[in-house]
């Protein structure tokens, strides 16, 4: 196992014993149950099902509390993912810690859905210049030139544009675990984690540690 | 205040003597000196001055100090929560109705005083006695701890010395 489903909690710092602040992201990681063991046998592939964050059945549809009812697990839960391992020795029903995945020192890798932005102009989306605001300028914030002339005729796909920002899936690598807390299933690791709290995460041990 | 990461907070920040803004307070600093081979050499190094602002909460919580030496103002900021802030001791507690005294700053000699906060002397007192009731509560709580240490220890060596005196007499 190398990957758990979590929370984004909030920011803060620590203090090492040297006199540095380490900042730092608090996650929560639940613990994650199993809640479906897939095999090549049966499934065509090897992968664990994870789940997180208890809920109240009535947040469930019947279809989902159906599959709860089957797999045995007595409270539903929010979030649900697939992590592709072999030879888990995990079954369904399993509890999984962050501190029997993660190790203080080791790095890993945050997944998470950034924030929203909305529709956004090129400056902000694609970091283009800004034109001068003053001397007669009209063209402060424009995209300027966006293709050629008669020949293509056309703009080129891809061009960069003004439009939807944010709220894509971004990834993190290579941040440091600076602490685990076993009371509170938290992982505390070093630097920003994309998203805003409470959001989704998934933790990996990174690809930097040489893991997959 | 509380926030989803205080108990984060809580754990990483120690605790502290409750000062409070117009205490004469004496801040001991480690202080890391020397180079190469003396790179370890530390000491501790008082500050003492009057608390004139306490700033922020949680890991971010700072408190300034302000001394004068030879007619010069100096100011040091502290961060609440820094390991190498060993203790702070309160002095004296002062008696002021402002959160932050930044007009010390253009006072000087006796219009830059504090006055003294009437029972504060007897506050501290209560404190001191009370810590020193604790720490001895403490030692001697170690004590008995290190005697029954002792005591087990003995009793252990005695059934060891008998159970080899027992396989002896049997052979």
């Amino acid at each position: 196992m190398n990957t758990l489903i979590g929370k984004k909690r909030g920011m803060t710092q620590v203090w090492q014993e040297d006199g540095t602040r380490v900042s730092v992201t608090v996650l929560d990681l639940g613990p994650n149950t199993v809640t479906a063991v897939k095999t090549v046998d049966r499934d065509g592939y090897d992968a664990v099902q994870l789940g997180f964050e208890e809920v109240r059945a009535k947040v469930k549809s019947k279809p989902e509390l159906g599959q709860f009812k089957k797999a045995g697990i007595d409270t539903p839960l929010r979030h649900l993912r697939e992590v592709r391992t072999v030879d888990s020795g995990l079954s369904v029903g399993d509890q999984v810690t962050a501190d029997t995945v993660f190790e203080i020192g080791k790095r890993v890798d945050v997944v998470g859905t950034s924030k929203g932005k909305g529709f956004a102009g090129t400056i902000k989306r694609h970091g283009f210049a800004r034109g001068p605001s003053t001397h007669g300028s009209q063209n402060v914030r424009g995209p300027g030139s966006i293709g050629m002339c008669k020949y293509p005729g056309r703009v080129i796909k891809g061009k960069r544009m003004a439009g939807r920002m944010g709220s894509d899936r971004v990834t993190v690598r290579g941040l440091e675990v600076v602490r685990i807390d076993t009371d509170n299933n938290q992982l505390l690791v070093k630097g920003p984690v994309p998203g805003a709290n409470g959001s989704l995460v998934i933790v990996k041990t990174s690809l930097k540690e040489g893991g997959k | 205040m509380s926030t989803p990461v205080s108990h984060i907070d809580n754990t990483s920040v120690p605790k502290r003597s409750s000062f409070k803004v117009g205490d004469h307070v004496s801040v001991a600093v480690l202080i890391r000196e020397g180079s190469g081979k003396d790179k370890d050499k530390t000491r501790i190094q008082n500050f003492i001055g009057d608390v004139i602002a306490i700033k922020g909460q949680g890991a971010g919580k700072a408190f300034t100090v302000r001394r004068v030496v030879q007619g010069e103002g100096v100011e040091r900021v502290f961060p609440y929560g820094s390991p190498l802030v060993k203790e702070i001791e309160i002095l004296r507690r002062g008696d002021v109705r402002r959160a932050k005294l930044y007009d010390l700053r253009t006072k000087s000699g006796k219009a830059a005083r504090i006055s003294e906060k009437v029972g504060g002397a007897r506050e501290l007192a209560d404190i001191a006695a009370a810590e020193t009731k604790a720490r001895k509560a403490e030692e001697k709580a170690a004590a008995e701890a290190v005697a029954a240490e002792k005591v087990a220890a003995e009793a252990a060596a005695a059934a060891e010395a008998e159970k080899v005196a027992a396989g002896t007499a049997d052979e």
